[in-house]
C-alpha cells in the first residue's frame, strides 16, 4: 500500500480494452443517428433528439469512468455486499413506483429522466458473487454455499421477473458461466443445453411426421440414447459396455427400419423401449459390479425422457400466451408478420437489405423510416446490418468477440479471486447479451428484449455497461499495480 | 489433486472463449445467408418502404376532320378518406349527400378495412371512398365537407363527349379487366382504357405514359417524402390528340336520318379512304357510358333487343342484294365472260332455271349498261353461268369459283378490311370447298346461282358495300377506310395511305360508273338524283330470312372526279329505292351542299319521323 500511487492508474489499465469500449461506443452512437429521424430535422447533437442526448449519456459516462477509477479498488471489495443490498432494495422498490411501461414496470421516472435499476444490478450482483466466492474458505460444493450463491443470483432475477422484463432477468442466469469457471460440474451447464435443445427441437418438430413417427420427438429420444451411450464410456473407462449399448442401438433400429417396410412403425416406441433396455443393462452392470456411476446415467435418462414429456405441459401451462408466441414465432412453427413475428420479420427485411456492403451510413429506408420497431435500443443491430451490410455487420460481432474473449482472458490473470469471479460474471453477461441480441435481431433466438451494449440507445443502460466494464477494468489495474 | 483441479479450471477459460468464438461463428454465417446469400428480404424491403404513386397523364382529345372538339376530359371527383383521421359525423346526413343508403355505406367502410379485399390498406393512407363523383354531387358535398372529418375529395379526370352523336365509333372508357392486365403490363387493377371504337383502337396513343412519384412511407404507411429527392421520378406523358376523318355534322344529320330505324350509312372519301360518317342505328349518348353510371347504363344498352352497341356499319353481316351486281360485272368483264356489247335475255327471270331468279319489267335482251341501271336479276345469272361453267377457261367450275372469289377478295369482300376499329367483320364469301361440301362435289352456276345477285351465301358489311361505291369511284382502287385522319406527333400507318389496286382492270370500271349512272338517271335509283349532281348508284334489296327485307344503297358521286361514296343500309325497309336511296340522297346533298335544300326538307322531316322497326324489336 505504501507505493501506491493515483498517478499510475492509468498506466497500469488495460488501454486496449477501453479503445475497444471507445470503438464500440463511438460505433453504436451512430448506428443511433442511422436509426433517428432526428439527424435530418433536429441536428447530430440537439439534445432533444436521441443522438444528442445519447452523446450527453456518452459524455456523462467518461466522468463515470474517471469517477470509478479514481476509486480504490478495495473499495468494491468492501462496498459488493452494501452496493448489492441497496440495488435489491432499489429494485423491489421500482416494482411499485414505475408507472406502467408498454407492460413492465421497470423504469423509473424522474421528469423527463428514465432510469432502469435492473440495468445496474447486474455489476452488483457481480460484486456480490465476487465477494461471496472470494471469502475465506469458500468451497463451491458446500450446500450452504450453493444456497447462498443461488440466492444471490436468482434474488435480483425474481424481482426483475417480478417487473415483468423477462429480458433483463434471465440475464443473470449468464452468471452460472463463472460457477462453472469456479469448479461447478459441466454437467449443469451440459443439463441446462440438453433441457433447451430438446425443448427447442420438440416444439420446432411437434406437428411433424414421418409415418407413425413424430420426428421431433424421434430426434429428441435419439439424442438421449446417444448421450447415455457416451455418458456410459465417460463415468468408467470401460469400453465393453459402451461397444454393447452401440451394438444394441444399432441392431434394434436396423431391424425396425425392415419391420417398417411390412407394417408402420412408430420408431418412438422403438426407441422408448432402447432406452429401456439399455437402463435396464447398466441397472444389471451396476449391481453385478457394484459401481454406482452407471446409476448416474439412468439417471440422465429417466430425467430426460421425464422432461421431453413435460415440455408440453409446461408451454401450454406455465409459459404465458405472448411468451408461447414470441418461442413459437422465433422457431418458426407460427408466421405472422404482422402480430409476434412483425418485429422479427422486419428486422430480419432491414439486416437481409443491407447486403454485402450496406446502403451506406443514414441511407437505410427500412430503420428510418421505422419499419423495425425499437430500432434504436433493441434492435439497433438491424441498422448495422442495413447500413453497413455483411461486412459492418460482421465487423462489429467480431469486435465483440475480441472483446468478451479478451475479457476472459484478462480474468483469467487476475491474482484476486474477487477480481477473477467479478471478471468471469461480467464477460458472461457480455456474452450473454451477445447471443440474445443478435440471435433474436437475425431471427435465431426468441425475441427477448434486451440491449445490445454499447450500441443500444438508453443512458442505464450505458451506464449500467461501463460501471461493469470499468470496475473490472480499475481491479484489473490494480493487479498490476500491486 | 488440488493442482491438478486447478488446471483443470483454469482451461475453462478456453472453453468459455471457445464457446464465444462459436457463437460468433454462428452469427456471422446467419448474416452471410440474410445478408448475401437470401435475396427475398432485398425486394421485400423496396415494397416495404418505397410507395410508388402513379401519376395518371391526360387523356388525348379528339376532333373531327374539321377541328370541332368531340371528346375531352372532364374534372371528376374521388372521394377518398383517412380512415384514421375520422371522427364521429352524421352518418345519415353523409349518405343522404353522397346518395347512399346506410347499409351500403357500412358495407364500404368494411370492404375498405378488409386486407381480402383491398390489401393495401393502411388507416394513415387516403382510401378510395368514392370513384367518379360527378361534379353536381361533388358540389353538394363540398359545402358539408367540413361536417366530415377524414374525407376527402382527389381530382380526377373522366371523359366527356361534347356531342350526342357517333358513340358506337368514338367507343368508351371503362376500367380494365383481368385479361387486359395479363395482356399488357402497362395496366393496374383500377386503371381505364378505352373499351370500344377509337377510344380502344387508339388506346396507346390517347393513354400516354403512365408517370411515377416514388415515396418514402414509413411503417405506419404515412408518406415521409420523395425518394432521393425526386431523381427517380417519371412524368406523366400526355396522351396523343386526335383528328377524325369524321364529318360530324354529317354523321349528327345520318343518325337523326336513322332514328327509329335499324341500319347504317357509311360515307367514304375514295381519294383518300377516310371515312365520313359512319352511322350505326339505334345508338346512343356516348355520356351515358361515363363515369360512375357506366356500369349500369352499359348493361341496360347491351339488354336493349335492338342492340345499341352493335356497330351495324363494321359487324352487321348482310346479304349485299343487289349491290352486288357492279362487282359481278367487273369480274365478267375481266374473265372475258362478257363484253360490254354482250347481251343476254330476261323473261322476267333467268329463263335456265325456269324464270328464277325473278327480275321486274325492263327491256330484254339487254347488255351490261341497263342491265346495271335496271338491276337485271338474269343478267348477271347468265354472266355467272358463262363464267364459271366455262370448261374451255376454267378445267372446273371449282376453279372458275374461286377465280370469282378471288377477284372479290381483291376488292375487300370476304374479309375484314382493316378500319381502324375494334371488331370488324369479315362478311362472307363462299369458295369451291363449301360448295363441294355442300353438294358432294356435283354443282354448278345454277346450283349457287343467287350468289350472283348478292343472296345465298354471300355477305357483307356496310363498310364493305360502301368501299365497293368507292373503288367503283376510284375506278379499280380503293384506300383501306378508316377514322382517323391525323396522330398528334405521328404518321399515319402505311395502310391507310396506299392504294389497294382490285384484280380487274381499271379500263373495265368506266362500264360499271355508267351502268350506276344510268339507274340513277333513268334506273332503279331515280330517287336518288340531286341538281347539279351526278349521283351513281345502285340499290339493293337484300333478302331476310327473318322478316321484311333490308333496303340497301350505294352509290358514289359525282360521276366523273367522284369525292364522296355512300352505303345506307335500311333493316326491314324492303326495296331498296324506298328509304335506303331517299336517306342517302340527303346525306350526299349535305356533303356537297352544307345543308339540305329547302325542297328535301319535307323528305328529311319525313324521313326522320318514318319509324322501321322490326316486330320483334317494338316493344
Amino acid at each position: 500500500m505504501a507505493s501506491y500511487n493515483k498517478g499510475s492508474i492509468w498506466s497500469t489499465v488495460d488501454w486496449i480494452t477501453i479503445l475497444l469500449y471507445v470503438v464500440m461506443v463511438t460505433a453504436g452512437w451512430f448506428s443511433i443517428c442511422g436509426a433517428s429521424y432526428e439527424v435530418e430535422t433536429l441536428g447530430w447533437f440537439d439534445p432533444s433528439g436521441r443522438p444528442g442526448s445519447q452523446l450527453i449519456w456518452i459524455g456523462l459516462s467518461f466522468i463515470l469512468i474517471f469517477i470509478i477509477m479514481m476509486l480504490d479498488a478495495d473499495f468494491y471489495n468492501v462496498f459488493a455486499y452494501l452496493i448489492y443490498g441497496l440495488v435489491i432494495l432499489l429494485l423491489i422498490a421500482t416494482i411499485f413506483l414505475a408507472p406502467d411501461i408498454k407492460g413492465s414496470h421497470s423504469w423509473l421516472v424522474f421528469g423527463p429522466l428514465r432510469v432502469q435499476p435492473a440495468e445496474f444490478a447486474k455489476f452488483a450482483t457481480a460484486l456480490a458473487l465476487a465477494k461471496l466466492m472470494s471469502s475465506y474458505g469458500f468451497k463451491l460444493s458446500a450446500l450452504k454455499n450453493i444456497v447462498l450463491v443461488l440466492t444471490i443470483i436468482l434474488t435480483p432475477l425474481a424481482i426483475v421477473l417480478l417487473q415483468k422484463e423477462t429480458g433483463s432477468a434471465l440475464v443473470f442466469l449468464a452468471l452460472f458461466l463463472v460457477l462453472y469457471r469456479e469448479g461447478m460440474t459441466g454437467y449443469v451447464l451440459l443439463a441446462a443445453l440438453c433441457a433447451v435443445t430438446f425443448f427447442v427441437i420438440n416444439m420446432k418438430y411437434s406437428d411433424v411426421m414421418i409415418g407413425v413417427t413424430p420426428l421431433g420427438e424421434l430426434i429428441v429420444l435419439c439424442i438421449i440414447q446417444t448421450l447415455i451411450v457416451m455418458l456410459t464410456g465417460i463415468v468408467r473407462p470401460n469400453l465393453l459396455p459402451v461397444k454393447i449399448l452401440s451394438g444394441l442401438s444399432v441392431a434394434v433400429f436396423l431391424v425396425a427400419y425392415v419391420v417398417s417396410f411390412f407394417i408402420p412403425v412408430n420408431f418412438v416406441w422403438v426407441t422408448i423401449g432402447l432406452l429401456v433396455a439399455s437402463s435396464c443393462y447398466l441397472i444389471f452392470l451396476m449391481v453385478k459390479n457394484w459401481v454406482w456411476h452407471y446409476l448416474l446415467v439412468v439417471l440422465f435418462a429417466v430425467i430426460s425422457v421425464g422432461f421431453l414429456y413435460s415440455v408440453d405441459y409446461i408451454f401450454d401451462d406455465i409459459l404465458e400466451p405472448h411468451q408461447q408466441t414470441r418461442i413459437k414465432v422465433s422457431l418458426g412453427l407460427e408466421d405472422d408478420p404482422s402480430g409476434a413475428g412483425y418485429n422479427v420479420n422486419q428486422s430480419k427485411i432491414a439486416i437481409g437489405s443491407g447486403g454485402l456492403t450496406g446502403k451506406g451510413f443514414l441511407n437505410g429506408t427500412q430503420t428510418k423510416l421505422k419499419y423495425v420497431p425499437e430500432q434504436d435500443t433493441d434492435f439497433i443491430f438491424c441498422t448495422v446490418g442495413e447500413e453497413e451490410g455483411f461486412i459492418g455487420s460482421a465487423a462489429v460481432l467480431i469486435l465483440f468477440t475480441v472483446f468478451i474473449v479478451r475479457l476472459i482472458s484478462l480474468s483469467e490473470k487476475q491474482k484476486t479471486v474477487f477480481a477473477r469471479v467479478y471478471g468471469y460474471g461480467m464477460a458472461s453477461i457480455f456474452f450473454f447479451h451477445l447471443i440474445i441480441n443478435i440471435g433474436m435481431v437475425t431471427g435465431i433466438t426468441p425475441v427477448i428484449g434486451i440491449p445490445l451494449p454499447f450500441f443500444s440507445y438508453g443512458g442505464s443502460a450505458l451506464w449500467g455497461f461501463t460501471i461493469l466494464l470499468f470496475i473490472f477494468l480499475r481491479l484489473d489495474a490494480s493487479r498490476k499495480e500491486r | 489433486m488440488a493442482n491438478n483441479l486447478k488446471y483443470t479450471l483454469e482451461n475453462r477459460r478456453y472453453v468459455l472463449s471457445g464457446a464465444v468464438i462459436a457463437v460468433a461463428i454462428i452469427f456471422i454465417i446467419r448474416l452471410f445467408y440474410l445478408q448475401v446469400i437470401d435475396n427475398e428480404y432485398k425486394t421485400r424491403a423496396d415494397s416495404n418502404a418505397l410507395l410508388k404513386k402513379t401519376l395518371y397523364p391526360s387523356r388525348g382529345m379528339i376532333y373531327d376532320r374539321n377541328g370541332k372538339l368531340l371528346v375531352y376530359n372532364q374534372p371528376a371527383y374521388d372521394i377518398m378518406l383517412i380512415m384514421r383521421e375520422i371522427q364521429p359525423f352524421d352518418t345519415l346526413d353523409f349518405c343522404q349527400t353522397v346518395g347512399l343508403t346506410k347499409a351500403q355505406f357500412v358495407k364500404r367502410i368494411a370492404d375498405i378495412k378488409d386486407r381480402r379485399i383491398n390489401p393495401g390498406y393502411s388507416s394513415y393512407v387516403p382510401q378510395a371512398f368514392m370513384n367518379q363523383v360527378s361534379a353536381q354531387d361533388y358540389g353538394v358535398l363540398q359545402e358539408k365537407l367540413y361536417k366530415f372529418p377524414g374525407f376527402y375529395i382527389q381530382n380526377r379526370t373522366i371523359r366527356e363527349y361534347e356531342y350526342p352523336n357517333a358513340a358506337l365509333l368514338l367507343g368508351n372508357v371503362g376500367e380494365v379487366n383481368k385479361q387486359d392486365i395479363a395482356k399488357d403490363n402497362y395496366y393496374v387493377q383500377g386503371d381505364l382504357s378505352g373499351r370500344a371504337g377509337v377510344e380502344r383502337s387508339y388506346e396507346s396513343v390517347l393513354r400516354g405514359e403512365k408517370g411515377v412519384e416514388i415515396l418514402l412511407r414509413d411503417a405506419h404507411g404515412r408518406i415521409q417524402g420523395k425518394y432521393e429527392n425526386g431523381v427517380y421520378d417519371v412524368d406523366p406523358v400526355s396522351g396523343k390528340s386526335l383528328t377524325l376523318s369524321i364529318d360530324m355534322e354529317l354523321q349528327a344529320l345520318g343518325e337523326k336520318l336513322m332514328s327509329n330505324k335499324v341500319g347504317s350509312i357509311v360515307m367514304i372519301e375514295p381519294s383518300t379512304g377516310e371515312i365520313l360518317c359512319m352511322v350505326s342505328s339505334p345508338n346512343y349518348d356516348p355520356n351515358r357510358l361515363v363515369g360512375r353510371r357506366r356500369g349500369s347504363e352499359h348493361a341496360v344498352l347491351e339488354k336493349d333487343p335492338l342492340k345499341p352497341l352493335y356497330d351495324r356499319s363494321i359487324m352487321g353481316v348482310y346479304p349485299p342484294g343487289s349491290t352486288f351486281k357492279p362487282a359481278m360485272g367487273l369480274i365478267f368483264l375481266q374473265e372475258g365472260a362478257i363484253t360490254p356489247e354482250t347481251f343476254y335475255s330476261c323473261a322476267h327471270g333467268y329463263p335456265v332455271l325456269g324464270g328464277k331468279p325473278a327480275c321486274h319489267g325492263h327491256p330484254s335482251p339487254l347488255n351490261l349498261v341497263p342491265a346495271l341501271a335496271t338491276s337485271c336479276n338474269a343478267y348477271f345469272c347468265w354472266g355467272l353461268r358463262d363464267m364459271i361453267d366455262s370448261r374451255r377457261k376454267y378445267a372446273s367450275v371449282q376453279i372458275g369459283l374461286d377465280t370469282w372469289k378471288d377477284h372479290l377478295t381483291s376488292m375487300g369482300y370476304g374479309f375484314r378490311l382493316g378500319v381502324d376499329l375494334p371488331s370488324e367483320k369479315s362478311g362472307y364469301i363462299p369458295n369451291s370447298k363449301i360448295y363441294d361440301r355442300i353438294y358432294k362435289g356435283r354443282w354448278s352456276s345454277s346450283t349457287i346461282i343467287s350468289v350472283a345477285i348478292g343472296q345465298g351465301e354471300v355477305t357483307a358489311t356496310p363498310l364493305q358495300i360502301c368501299n365497293m361505291a368507292a373503288s367503283v369511284a376510284n375506278r379499280g382502287y380503293f384506300i383501306t377506310p378508316h377514322v382517323v385522319k391525323k396522330i398528334e406527333g405521328s404518321q399515319l400507318d402505311s395502310l391507310y395511305t396506299e392504294r389497294r389496286y382490285t384484280t380487274v382492270d381499271n379500263s373495265y370500271y368506266e362500264f360499271i360508273a355508267e351502268g350506276m349512272r344510268g339507274a340513277v338517271t333513268s334506273g332503279t335509283c331515280r330517287r336518288a338524283a340531286l341538281p347539279n349532281i351526278e349521283v351513281c348508284g345502285k340499290t339493293g334489296t337484300a333478302q331476310n330470312p327473318h322478316g321484311k327485307d333490308h333496303s340497301v344503297f350505294m352509290g358514289f358521286a359525282p360521276y366523273h372526279d367522284s369525292k364522296i361514296a355512300i352505303s345506307v343500309l335500311v333493316e326491314n325497309a324492303g326495296f331498296g329505292a324506298t328509304y335506303a336511296v331517299p336517306i342517302g340522297k340527303l346525306m350526299l346533298e349535305k356533303y356537297f351542299n352544307g345543308e339540305i335544300s329547302p325542297e328535301n326538307k319535307y323528305e328529311e322531316e319525313y324521313l326522320t319521323n318514318l319509324v322501321v322497326l322490326p316486330r320483334n324489336g317494338i316493344i
